[in-house]
């Protein structure tokens, strides 16, 4: 699993495939279920990993489901640029995926920072910039 | 017209507190709108705040009794039977309301309890119908009335829609959605989509359209929200938008602060309008920009407006 300041360089980088941007979904979506101290599900909903791992992660914070429609998109994008990879839409597809990809991203990242969870334990922003203040 | 369409035609308004400040011109154009479509809004009397997110997570029951004590002067003191809330947070805490006092004795045992020291008569589930905007005007309306009363319309112009994620979820306070053809989806909504349609807009497929906005981080984590604002316009632009079309006031603005902010903190800037649906479906109708408070929006799309001739 790569960590979250590797997801982000990936992200700001080169356009990827569209398995290694599903793959990079179900990566987001396994830092925020091991943070809360669960062992990321292997099984398929409808399919897809991704989507178990969703609704793994909104076991018990119904607010998790705000991402519900993002993991959905994912791979509703993932079906058309695999089914049809040679699609005259192909690059506007994958730069779709790309985008829906950091969605999921910022919002869990967003999510984990605020509730203190995972690499951002000790980082967590509020404690953070207030430490940065009083060093300063 | 169907006994339908009549029970929609005049409804009970709960505008909620962001519509008398930020989301001014949502009122405004929601008004606006009512009026030119012969529809009747009488503002709730004496309506109080919904309990928004503040209220809710330092106590639900009490957020619970909030949005009661409105649905209750709504339809005990002034007799209607259906109410309007076109913020997507009052309309979410009004239905979630009505679901904790159907499903949830000890809420209605609260709800009971407050109502009486408050002194007015208690809501119980089932008395009054809560929808939002959008549904009242394809229920009142319809897309083949609607049709009939465009004047120049939207002309091509290219729309995503976003509906925000508090439209559609949770869905289980939503028991009217997903019930097949003519029904709203919550998993890809559709009723903007379709309005706007028929007003003559050009709407792209645009996969964000319920993605969280960030909304309830943007003081206590600005960052987040900003990244997830400009994932949202990137998405829009990516998909050939000139406009978002938005039906909530904490979106609306969020998008726009946070397309400046964006700009300014990560150097990404996006040209993308922002513009609540009922400000285009009025100057759609033939109404005046300032009719709808086009100038209130701190998104300015009036030269794209003048460039694409509309209103």
């Amino acid at each position: 699993m790569m960590s979250v300041g590797e997801m982000a360089v990936k992200l700001d980088g080169e356009l990827m495939s569209a398995s290694d941007m599903l793959s990079l979904g179900e990566q987001t979506l396994e830092h925020w279920i091991t943070a809360r101290d669960l062992e990321p599900t292997d099984k398929n909903k409808e399919g897809f990993r991704l989507l178990a791992l969703h609704r793994q992660g909104a076991k018990g914070d119904p607010s998790f489901n705000a991402c519900r429609e993002t993991c959905r998109e994912l791979v509703y994008y993932y079906n058309l640029i695999t089914l049809d990879p040679e699609h005259v839409e192909t690059l506007q597809r994958l730069n779709m995926m790309k985008l829906i990809t950091s969605h999921l991203y910022y919002f869990i990242t967003g999510k984990m920072e605020q509730s203190q969870l995972g690499e951002f334990c000790c980082s967590s922003k509020p404690i953070r910039s207030k430490l940065d203040g009083q060093i300063n | 017209m169907s006994d339908e369409r009549e029970k929609y035609k005049n409804v009970a308004y709960y505008p909620g507190c962001a519509l008398e400040g930020t989301g001014h011109a949502y009122n405004k154009s929601t008004k606006a709108i009512g009026k030119a479509l012969d529809l009747g809004l009488e503002e709730v009397k004496n309506w109080n705040c919904c309990g928004a997110m503040e209220v809710k997570n330092i106590d639900p029951k009490l957020q619970t009794y909030l949005s009661s004590r409105v649905m209750s002067i709504a339809s005990n003191e002034m007799d209607h039977d259906v109410v309007m809330a076109p913020c997507n947070g009052c309309y979410h805490n009004l239905k979630k309301a009505e679901y904790e006092l159907e499903n949830d004795q000890e809420a209605v045992e609260v709800v009971d309890q407050i109502s009486n020291k408050a002194g007015h008569e208690t809501y119980k589930a089932g008395e009054i119908e809560t929808i939002h905007a959008l549904d009242w005007i394809k229920k009142a309306v319809g897309e083949e009335e609607l049709e009939k009363k465009i004047k120049g319309g939207l002309k091509g112009l290219k729309v995503a829609n976003y509906y925000g994620c508090m439209y559609t979820r949770p869905r289980n306070i939503y028991p009217e959605k997903d019930q097949g053809e003519g029904s709203e989806s919550t998993l890809k909504p559709h009723y903007m989509d379709d309005l706007l349609a028929v007003a003559g807009a050009d709407n792209v497929e645009f996969p964000l359209k319920t993605a969280c906005c960030g909304g309830a981080h943007t003081l206590s984590d600005s960052d987040t929200s900003t990244k997830l604002v400009l994932n949202i316009l990137m998405a829009a632009e990516a998909s050939g938008a000139e406009v978002i079309a938005t039906e909530c006031p904490t979106c609306h603005t969020g998008l726009e602060m946070h397309q400046i902010r964006a700009e300014k903190m990560f150097g990404k800037k996006t040209n993308v309008k922002i513009v609540y649906f009922t400000q285009l479906l009025g100057m759609a109708l033939g109404l005046s920009k300032r009719k709808v408070g086009l100038q209130e929006n701190i998104s300015d799309s009036y030269a794209l407006m003048k460039e694409k001739g509309i209103a």
